[in-house]
């Protein structure tokens, strides 16, 4: 199934599918097509190990699809070493894990800096971006903290100040808001309409149904295959 | 929003050589606790390899100061001349200590040699028929009168015999404290003798050193003269000369002694020259270093293990930061460099450590002897390298294997 939206693609699946061969072959992932424009706010719903994650992984770049064509901002991914596929997911990608994955020693500051090490930016520059993000998610008086510090709502909020310093094209998140209470988990998905409405394209994997609602667009997954996707007017 | 050229594939991810070494010197300091424990092996083998090193040479020194000062300035002359009726019974001419101190070079010469004393020829303390005072360990040495200043003997009270004694053929005896009071002798005054044999010799002094042939302090010394004149020539082994000789001349006066003492006959005489002080003192040094040296490389490898073991467990333990470092961009080779680059520095730090404690080792050990402490500089320079090389070997392992974890299969855990 393909996407009927308007403007050019930042995901674009043609057939691609993930199978872990056997004996028995598990098919992580059937082939599909899927579209995500420039701009959308696409949240992705199903059980547990229906294959959320997979599609994830796949369009982070962070595994790789057995059969079918990823483009990623009209790159085709296939063509790409793992170099320069290393160096696209760093420089195109921003990933919300649910766990967050702060680094424990380092501070708020410093862990969204790392976003940027592997980009070879000069430190003082990467200190005012940093900085600079972690105002706009809210956090800028807890830039000296640890993570050990801090709530489980602050952690999220410097885990997407490290995925937006890059400036990617797309944020991938993973159950961003699984370990958060719900006041919590209200405030990180203002957070994500605001970047939504400042044209970020964002993918929000969810098996929460309230959270999927939030998004333009909902994909459905079960069992590996991709269903139907729904999409929501903007009021909505 | 920064919007990314459509089709243009990105430039390589890079890892700055500065952000590098401070993402290692983070990572040590994460848990400095074990940072110190995992640095300890290196620093027990480098400082090992210090300790060993500093005090083999600083005891080589030693060695030398002490060869220098007594060893080297001692020639030995042994007689190997033919023994039958036809020959003359001693090579040693009677002028003999004379011949060779008109050498230039040479202090003082004597010669000297064991006297086989028969079976009813015992050393008492009294005449014969005393059987309670028979001492059957004493050796009764007979010697020229040159050897007390060859040998620097020292007198507890008494003196040596002199030209005098031996020309004109005087029983008298030098002996050594030991023996003396073996055989009950405490004082000179009441003018003592012992007995060899049925002859009386009268104990003229008491030996209380020697810096050379100690056997002297445990024997009764004759003059040569009258040892010949009783009990003959020597018969079994030959007699020999010791030389003493000023600084450096000991070579020469070698190379002179046997024409000096026979020129009709040179080869009735061996030589013996001191030993080369290097040769000396690079046997003394191999041996000594080689075994030690081999306990520093155990130590090494152990600090190697321990940091190769350590490194291991934290890529186990920080899987999640290396899928995460791989999802920011990080290629397999900056994982590896990372990893490495902590080993190295565990394993410089280590070795840095260990060059200071094994040098202060060398002082602290050469400071309670009153030596000199002597430490090759290149020793320095090497020790912390090798503790670099331990970790960097040690690091290579769990290093490669950290950038061998799929990105995903790192995010899971």
């Amino acid at each position: 199934m393909t996407t009927t939206l308007h403007g050019s693609a930042v995901i674009e699946f043609r057939g691609v599918g993930l199978t872990y061969p056997g004996p028995p072959a598990v098919h992580a992932l059937h082939p599909c097509d899927l579209r995500i424009a420039d701009g959308e706010f696409v949240t992705v719903v199903g059980p547990s190990g229906s294959g959320k994650s997979t599609l994830l992984n796949i369009a982070g770049l962070l595994d790789t699809p057995t059969q079918g064509q990823y483009l990623l901002n009209g790159i085709d991914t296939a063509a790409l070493s793992a170099t320069r596929l290393a160096a696209l997911r760093g420089e195109r990608i921003g990933f919300v894990f649910q766990a967050f994955h702060l680094l424990p020693h380092r501070s708020a500051l410093e862990n969204v800096e790392l976003a940027m090490v592997y980009r070879a930016v000069p430190r003082p520059q990467r200190r005012a971006r940093a900085a600079a993000v972690l105002e706009r998610v809210g956090l800028a008086h807890r830039a000296a903290a640890l993570p050990t510090q801090m709530s489980g709502g602050e952690r999220q909020r410097v885990a997407v100040a490290r995925a937006l310093v890059g400036e990617p094209s797309l944020l991938l998140c993973d159950e961003p808001t699984g370990n958060l209470d719900s006041a919590t988990s209200a405030s990180l998905l203002e957070l994500l309409d605001t970047l939504h409405r400042d044209g970020m394209t964002i993918v929000v994997i969810t098996h929460d149904r309230q959270v999927a609602q939030h998004g333009q667009r909902t994909i459905t997954i079960r069992d590996g295959v991709l269903h139907d996707s729904a999409h929501r007017s903007e009021a909505a | 929003m920064t919007k990314h050229r459509r089709g243009a594939a990105p430039e390589r991810s890079r890892l700055a050589v500065r952000d590098l070494l401070s993402e290692a010197v983070a990572g040590m300091l994460q848990r400095p606790a074990r940072s110190v424990l995992t640095a300890l092996g290196t620093v027990l083998g480098v400082g090992a390899f210090i300790a060993v090193l500093g005090l083999t040479g600083t005891a080589t020194s030693q060695i030398d100061h002490r060869f220098n000062s007594l060893t080297a300035t001692e020639v030995s002359v042994t007689d190997v001349g033919p023994r039958n009726a036809a020959a003359r019974d001693m090579s040693f001419p009677h002028n003999a200590d004379a011949r060779i101190t008109r050498l230039n070079g040479a202090l003082a010469a004597g010669v000297f040699w064991s006297v086989r004393l028969g079976p009813q020829q015992a050393v008492r303390a009294a005449p014969v028929g005393t059987a309670n005072s028979v001492d059957a360990r004493t050796q009764v040495i007979a010697a020229s009168p040159g050897v007390w200043q060859a040998s620097q003997a020292r007198f507890v009270e008494g003196r040596a015999f002199d030209g005098f004694h031996e020309t004109h053929h005087q029983a008298v005896a030098v002996i050594g404290s030991a023996t003396a009071a073996r055989l009950g002798i405490t004082t000179l005054r009441t003018h003592p003798a012992v007995f060899i044999g049925d002859t009386a010799f009268t104990v003229i002094g008491i030996l209380k050193d020697v810096e050379r042939k100690p056997e002297l302090l445990m024997s009764i010394t004759v003059p040569r003269s009258v040892a010949e004149r009783t009990w003959g020539a020597p018969t079994d082994e030959g007699a020999q000369m010791l030389i003493s000789t000023r600084l450096g001349a000991a070579a020469q006066i070698a190379d002179e002694a046997a024409v000096a003492l026979r020129p009709d006959h040179p080869e009735y005489f061996k030589v013996t020259p001191p030993p080369d002080p290097r040769s000396l003192r690079t046997a003394v040094s191999d041996d000594l270093s080689q075994l030690f040296l081999l306990l520093a490389g155990v130590c090494l490898i152990i600090g190697a293990v321990g940091i190769a073991n350590t490194t291991l467990v934290a890529v186990l333990e920080r899987t999640g930061e290396i899928g995460l470092r791989r999802a920011l961009g990080a290629r397999g080779i900056h994982i590896t460099l990372q990893f490495l680059t902590e080993s190295a520095a565990l394993g410089l730090v280590g070795g840095l450590v260990g060059t200071s404690i094994g040098t202060v080792v060398v002082v602290t050990v050469a400071a309670a002897k009153q030596w000199t402490p002597v430490i090759d500089p290149a020793t320095l320079a090497v020790a912390p390298t090798l503790g670099l090389a331990a970790g960097l070997l040690a690091g290579m392992y769990p290093a490669w294997r950290a950038s061998r974890i799929p990105p995903v299969e790192a995010l899971r855990r």
